[in-house]
């Protein structure tokens, strides 16, 4: 495979296309006519730049690994699961569960992210341009979630060392999860990831920093019965 | 699992295509559920009232139903058969021949009574039950339907979806009720009557009550949104108009799509992508505990 490689859905099964980008080591690839497919560009493992023209089904570029990912539309529940590296960017709106898990890499949403964008976070960042859903973050773990919109209910409900930073209201904060204050530390970072996302324009002033309140889960001695 | 598709015309001009239109979304919705599928679709408005019958033996002898039917109302009785089901057109009040048949017709079970509605299901492959029933030669406003993955009761044709017990109402459901037994109960002393254990007819039930106390399709979902515990996904059709809610988890996936022409849902984006201009649309996904309702006035 080399470069500028094109699919067409219509013309080659989904099992085709994923196992040509998952054999490529490097290149660029367009893939169109996904018309919701699910489980488009999963399991890339190289620094391969693939552009999906249309709406995705569910876990688009899950386990991506240096690939950069980009979706013209929207995608289904599990965009980006689990990525390790790499970047996934897409057009509109991303159903459930973003994010999820995901260890490391850039997710860029420009729409809006439904429920539980960012469940179980465990390093990667997520920079989403419109609002995210009830039960985002939820267990997060750490890396970022940088929310340019409103946040739903219970928003890092459980979090462990995951940030979160959200411009518009959130609707309500979930079970140890807090608000914490800005440090230039944090300034810094959030510039850095809003750069990242190319959010131009877009000043750190206007972010509130959530985390953890870290009362659920330290061991503490005083519950030592419990065990 | 189970799949969902709903399809709602703005424009009429697509009329003539529903049933088509439907059967493409169906078909790409048939591994959510290959237990069994079904549909209902409104058009082609009778005089009277328009009755879908499924005959559980597959024996039933219609003109016999039809005769007595005829008998007990004093109106005319028009039957046609398709397959299991049986179609009859008749003068005669709605609900009340609806009634009477449960009532006297134990290997029968009705599916649907109204002036616009009518509804097939079949257990088995969805796209033996979308070619049986000829969905896409039908024609007319709205339509849903539904492939179904069993869970809370058997595999049965009864307990396929959509699920209608008032006039021209049907419900389609994907997800599971927990509180349908005590529910079933009181509905019971309501006055619905059920004919199947499936929860997803608590669910139809509920809201045939409730529209029958005169709560508009908006306030009976509303007041649902109290009384029905569990998962639910829910594409609800009237006469003249269609609804999508998602309990407050909204575990079930949904997605909708607008524009001009249609307004669509379904439970992957994949059925909507087979619609004409769909990648154009509208897109969203649905907020839980959000009723989203479009009728024709």
């Amino acid at each position: 495979m080399g470069a500028n490689t094109h699919f067409d859905l219509e013309e080659v099964t989904v099992r085709q296309a994923n196992q040509a980008l998952q054999e490529a080591e490097a290149g660029s690839f367009s893939i169109a006519n996904p018309k919701g497919a699910h489980a488009l560009a999963c399991g890339l493992d190289a620094p391969l730049e693939v552009t999906i023209d249309g709406h995705v089904g569910y876990y688009c570029a899950g386990m991506n690994k240096e690939a950069e990912i980009r979706v013209d539309g929207n995608a289904g529940t599990g965009l980006a699961e689990n990525m390790m590296s790499g970047r996934v960017h897409i057009t509109g709106n991303a159903s459930q569960s973003a994010a999820a898990t995901a260890h490391g890499g850039l997710l860029v949403i420009d729409g809006n992210a439904s429920a539980r964008c960012g469940i179980s976070l465990k390093g990667a960042d997520i920079v989403v341009k419109g609002n995210v859903g009830h039960m985002s973050a939820f267990m997060a773990q750490t890396g970022n979630l940088v929310v340019l919109g409103d946040a739903g209910d219970a928003l890092g409900d459980s979090i462990y060392e995951a940030r979160l930073y959200v411009r518009g209201s959130v609707a309500s904060l979930g079970a140890d999860c807090i608000e914490k204050e800005m440090g230039q530390e944090h300034h810094d970072q959030l510039r850095g990831l809003l750069d990242a996302a190319g959010c131009e324009g877009v000043e750190t002033s206007e972010f509130r920093r959530y985390g953890s309140a870290r009362k659920l889960y330290n061991f503490n001695i005083d519950n030592v019965d419990a065990y | 699992m189970c799949g969902i598709v709903g399809l709602f015309l703005k424009n009429k001009e697509l009329e003539p295509d529903l049933g088509r239109l439907t059967a493409l979304m169906l078909r790409e919705m048939r591994d959510r559920g290959p237990d069994s599928a079904g549909f209902a679709v409104y058009g082609d408005e009778a005089e009277g009232t328009k009755i879908t019958l499924l005959s559980k033996t597959n024996e039933t002898d219609w003109s016999a139903l039809a005769k007595g039917l005829s008998k007990a109302t004093g109106e005319e009785v028009d039957v046609k058969t398709v397959g299991n089901h049986a179609l009859f057109t008749t003068p005669a009040e709605g609900l009340g021949a609806r009634r009477w048949i449960i009532e006297n017709a134990p290997d029968v079970t009705v599916l649907a009574a109204g002036k616009s509605i009518e509804l097939y299901k079949g257990i088995g492959d969805p796209d033996a039950v979308i070619e049986d029933y000829a969905l896409a030669k039908r024609t007319g406003t709205h339509a849903i339907g539904h492939t179904r993955m069993a869970t809370e009761s058997a595999i049965t044709t009864a307990g396929s979806h959509p699920f209608s017990t008032g006039e021209d109402t049907c419900l389609v459901h994907n997800g599971s009720l927990s509180n349908h037994n005590r529910l079933r109960d009181n509905l019971r002393r309501y006055g619905e009557s059920f004919q199947t254990e499936n929860d997803t007819e608590v669910a139809a039930g509920y809201l045939s009550w409730r529209v029958r106390e005169g709560d508009t399709l908006n306030e009976a979902l509303e007041r649902g949104l109290e009384d029905l515990d569990g998962f639910y996904t829910f594409a609800v059709g009237v006469r003249n108009g269609f609804a999508v809610l998602r309990d407050p988890i909204a575990c079930k996936p949904a997605v909708i799509a607008e524009n001009d022409d249609w307004v669509a849902m379904s439970s992957e984006f994949r059925a909507i992508a087979q619609l004409p201009g769909a990648r154009e649309a509208n897109i969203w996904e649905p907020e839980p505990s959000t009723i989203y309702a479009w009728s024709h006035n």
